[in-house]
């Protein structure tokens, strides 16, 4: 790092104006925003914010649609990540993209190995390896398999792969999400000794607690806009939180009457799935619908998978009052629990088979004549779900992959219904649904609680959770950790347990 | 709520635009047939493809079983091995005289190789679903075991049927015909009616094909991927103990190279008839077709002068990746 120092009054970078559109969708609006030599900036939002696409037009991954950005006060543009690169500008990634089974040397090097002659230079790969990794305060064995390392050391190393480059800003995307607190306590430490060297660091989370600690100035990020910009001496954790949430929610949402209080249907006690939830207990009543807050990685579709057969788990679930322990879905569906994931595409949906294929698969049983399948009635089913449902396609012969995000969710949801179940589980239900689609999908959710049946909503939107849940439970960690009813119903409220700000820190 | 079912922009691509995968097979067998007709004269004689048709119908039967193992997203290297197998221990059961009426002795024996290949089927399955091995590795495995218990039990001779009054009672299965249509050829399609009335309009075989189409799907559909793929291999088995049937009594001999790669002809079959090989996408007919489209441009070779019988194998190599690269040109359209 042979930067010149920058005088105070230029910023490292600076961008102004920055918009972005996909489509008729404005995903970013005119964010202004700057990094200085030497400090930590923190940009916080919730899940849909615009901080991902902020961070990826910084990094040279996404061009921006308006707006511009300056390094050392010149104007720069960036063909790709690449460039960006070369100007200084590094990405740590969220996920971990490392090759596993190759050595942490060789992956720190990988496509920029070291040569003496036509040899690679394994020596002075993994002193440079070794060298990296302590200046990150670690001694991990460069000779080390990655495979072999915790998830918080990959990281680790992937810092360091990154750190390689000759950098001056460098981006963390989330990079706690799955880290133990304690791992999380020398990530912090390792981006402190980064901005002792001059650097600046542009770090994106929406764990509180920790952006406290870390950040110099904080910015906050909503629906695509920046809504305040902040020194973070400024401001304590509930306040970030209010800020994050603070939208006025529109009328999306159907008009339901309290349930009142009825029979049990679901008892959960000390359910653990071991390495995603632990020791969860709570009820479904009937006809109740009941949200499962908290952020990704929290462990709630876990939890649910768990339950339904999906997953291994131990613990105690009575259904009906008589203990159950699915084996499989087969199972759990036989017992009038449907479970509709979150990855509609990946595990809901055959994306290259018709729809009516994907509408029967679940419930082909009910569609059995003599001897075999009755196509005329399932394509009665076909038109009854594309009524009730109100899929919207063209025709009736194309494939599943055609429809858009919010017709397949119909179809997933038309899919699971045919089995008539009792209890449905929706894990996001509108994740990738436009707003008129979602509109119908809670009017269904709320229609479906009024049959009488008893629904479990997870979602990381909290005001869809707000809005269509009798009663919304709050998972950090892998653990319960609250719930909230009636006027504690908020997003303050959920955001104060989901990030685990404690109430005494936020009054 | 501006909401579009489709997205115009990408061109549709309906379930109707894959049918010209289906009937691809059936273009390349009808432009085979042609160029037959010009090459040799005798080619077009009823004698000569129905002689074509009946020397496919090893291959033809077994590749309906593998039709169902690679549409399930799974594979089965051990059909030939298995066969030789089956075959030897039926004959085996026939010379040993435990039952002492000859006709009630070939009924038993036939009855016999049909376990046999359902228990075969099995254990190919149950060792790539409940012990989790790799369809090409396990059954990499078992048809070394098959075969090298085949080699052991003819001592690396031949096992011949030596009850005459057995083999007299047992020849016209293959060699004889009703109404005229060899037996065999009858076989190909009775079994292949039944193949495609399994897998396209029963239960069973909406599964075999969601299971192909993506495991986790039918997972979280309720569907029990385990036994799905083993009944798979268990089909597999039932489809080469039908071809020992017919391959018996055509020499009364197993030797241990019988069947010798067959399961590479077998998946060629499955391929060039539409199948894919990543599961998912099941063609009982291009199946059959693409057994008939093996033995007939073997039989062209041999017909016509151009090109040295030796060959064969080449040009069936060339046929399963033209046929590859045909599939995947008309699923990028």
């Amino acid at each position: 790092m042979s930067s010149v120092e920058a005088s105070p009054a230029v910023p490292l970078f600076e961008a102004t104006g920055l918009s972005k559109t996909f489509g008729i969708v404005e995903v970013l609006k005119d964010i202004n925003i700057n990094v200085r030599a030497g400090e930590v900036h923190a940009i916080i939002g919730e899940n849909g914010a615009g901080k991902s696409t902020l961070m990826k037009i910084i990094a040279g991954n996404l061009a921006p649609t308006r707006g511009e950005m300056r390094i050392d006060g010149e104007a720069v543009t960036f063909s790709g990540p690449v460039d960006a690169e070369h100007r200084g500008i590094v990405l740590v990634h969220q996920e971990i993209l490392l090759a596993p089974d190759l050595t942490v040397a060789q992956n720190i090097y990988l496509g920029r190995e070291l040569h003496k002659g036509v040899f690679i230079d394994d020596r002075a790969m993994n002193e440079g390896a070794a060298k990296a990794v302590r200046g990150l305060g670690s001694d991990i064995d460069p000779n080390t398999i990655v495979s072999r390392l915790s998830i918080a050391q990959r990281q680790l190393v992937q810092i360091a792969r990154v750190l390689l480059v000759p950098h001056r800003i460098v981006i963390f995307d989330e990079p706690t999400a799955s880290l133990t607190p304690h791992e999380t306590d020398a990530l912090l430490k390792v981006i402190r000794q980064i901005r002792a060297k001059g650097v600046g660091v542009l770090y994106i989370s929406h764990r509180l607690p920790e952006v406290k600690e870390i950040a110099d100035r904080v910015t906050v990020l909503r629906d695509g806009r920046l809504v305040a910009s902040h020194d973070v001496s400024e401001l304590q954790p509930a306040d970030m939180a209010r800020l994050m949430v603070g939208r006025d929610v529109a009328k999306l949402y159907p008009d339901r009457h309290a349930a009142e209080a009825r029979e049990t249907v679901l008892e959960v006690e000390h359910l653990n799935v071991p390495g995603y939830a632990q020791d969860a207990s709570f009820q479904l009543k009937k006809g109740e619908i009941l949200g499962f807050a908290g952020l990704v990685g929290a462990g709630r579709t876990e939890l649910m998978e768990g339950m339904v057969g999906l997953r291994t788990s131990r613990g105690t679930v009575r259904h009906l009052g008589k203990p159950v322990n699915f084996r499989d879905v087969h199972a759990s569906l036989k017992a009038g629990i449907v479970y509709l994931s979150e990855d509609r595409k990946g595990k809901g949906l055959l994306l290259t088979k018709d729809l009516i294929v994907n509408l029967t698969l679940a419930s082909l049983g009910k569609f059995i004549g003599a001897l075999q399948i009755d196509r005329k009635r399932e394509s009665d089913a076909l038109d009854k779900a594309i009524r009730d449902f109100d899929i919207r396609t063209g025709r009736k012969d194309i494939l599943a992959g055609q429809l858009s995000g919010g017709n397949q969710q119909k179809l997933l949801l038309a899919k699971m219904m045919l089995l008539d179940p009792s209890i449905v589980i929706i894990d996001e239900p509108t994740r990738g649904i436009d707003i008129g689609n979602k509109e119908q999908i809670y009017k269904f959710i709320a229609k479906l609680a009024e049959e009488g049946r008893s629904i479990i909503v997870v979602s990381s939107e909290m005001p869809e959770l707000i809005g269509i849940c009798d009663r919304i439970l709050v998972m950090r960690s892998g653990r319960i950790v609250g719930e909230v009813t009636g006027d504690h119903m908020n997003e303050n409220e959920i955001v104060v347990l989901a990030t685990g700000v404690n109430k005494e820190e936020a009054a | 709520m501006a909401n579009v079912a489709t997205e115009p922009a990408k061109a549709p691509k309906t379930s109707k635009d894959w049918d010209m995968a289906a009937v691809a097979p059936f273009i390349a067998l009808a432009l085979l047939l042609v160029l037959g007709y010009f090459a040799n004269p005798n080619f077009m004689t009823s004698a000569n493809l129905l002689n074509v048709v009946t020397r496919s119908s090893f291959i033809a039967v077994i590749a309906l079983g593998a039709t169902y193992v690679i549409t399930s997203g799974g594979l089965d290297l051990s059909v030939g091995a298995m066969l030789a197998f089956v075959a030897s221990l039926m004959i085996l059961f026939l010379n040993s005289g435990t039952v002492a009426d000859p006709a009630l002795a070939l009924v038993a024996g036939m009855a016999l190789a049909i376990a046999i290949g359902a228990v075969c089927g099995l254990a190919n399955g149950l060792i790539t679903t409940v012990g989790r091995i790799e369809p090409f590795i396990a059954t990499l495995g078992t048809m070394g075991i098959y075969r090298g218990l085949t080699t052991w039990l003819s001592q690396g001779g031949a096992i011949t049927v030596r009850d005459r009054d057995i083999l007299a009672l047992y020849r016209p299965v293959y060699s004889g015909s009703f109404i005229g249509v060899p037996i065999p050829i009858i076989v190909i399609f009775v079994t292949a009616a039944i193949a495609a009335f399994v897998l396209y309009r029963t239960r069973y075989g909406r599964h075999v094909t969601a299971v192909g189409s993506n495991e986790d799907v039918a997972r979280y559909s309720g569907i029990s991927i385990n036994r799905v793929r083993t009944v798979t291999y268990v089909i597999q088995g039932l489809c080469v103990a039908v071809a020992v049937l017919l391959y018996v009594p055509r020499l009364g001999s197993t030797s241990a190279t019988t069947g010798s790669f067959w399961e590479l002809q077998a998946i060629t079959a499955v391929v060039v008839g539409g199948t894919a090989l990543r599961g998912g996408v099941g063609r009982i007919w291009g199946t059959i077709c693409g057994a008939f489209i093996l033995e007939i441009v073997g039989n062209i070779m041999l017909l016509s002068n151009f090109v040295s019988e030796y060959l064969i194998g080449a040009i069936q190599g060339a046929i399963i990746i033209i046929a590859m690269l045909v599939q995947r040109s008309l699923m990028r359209r």
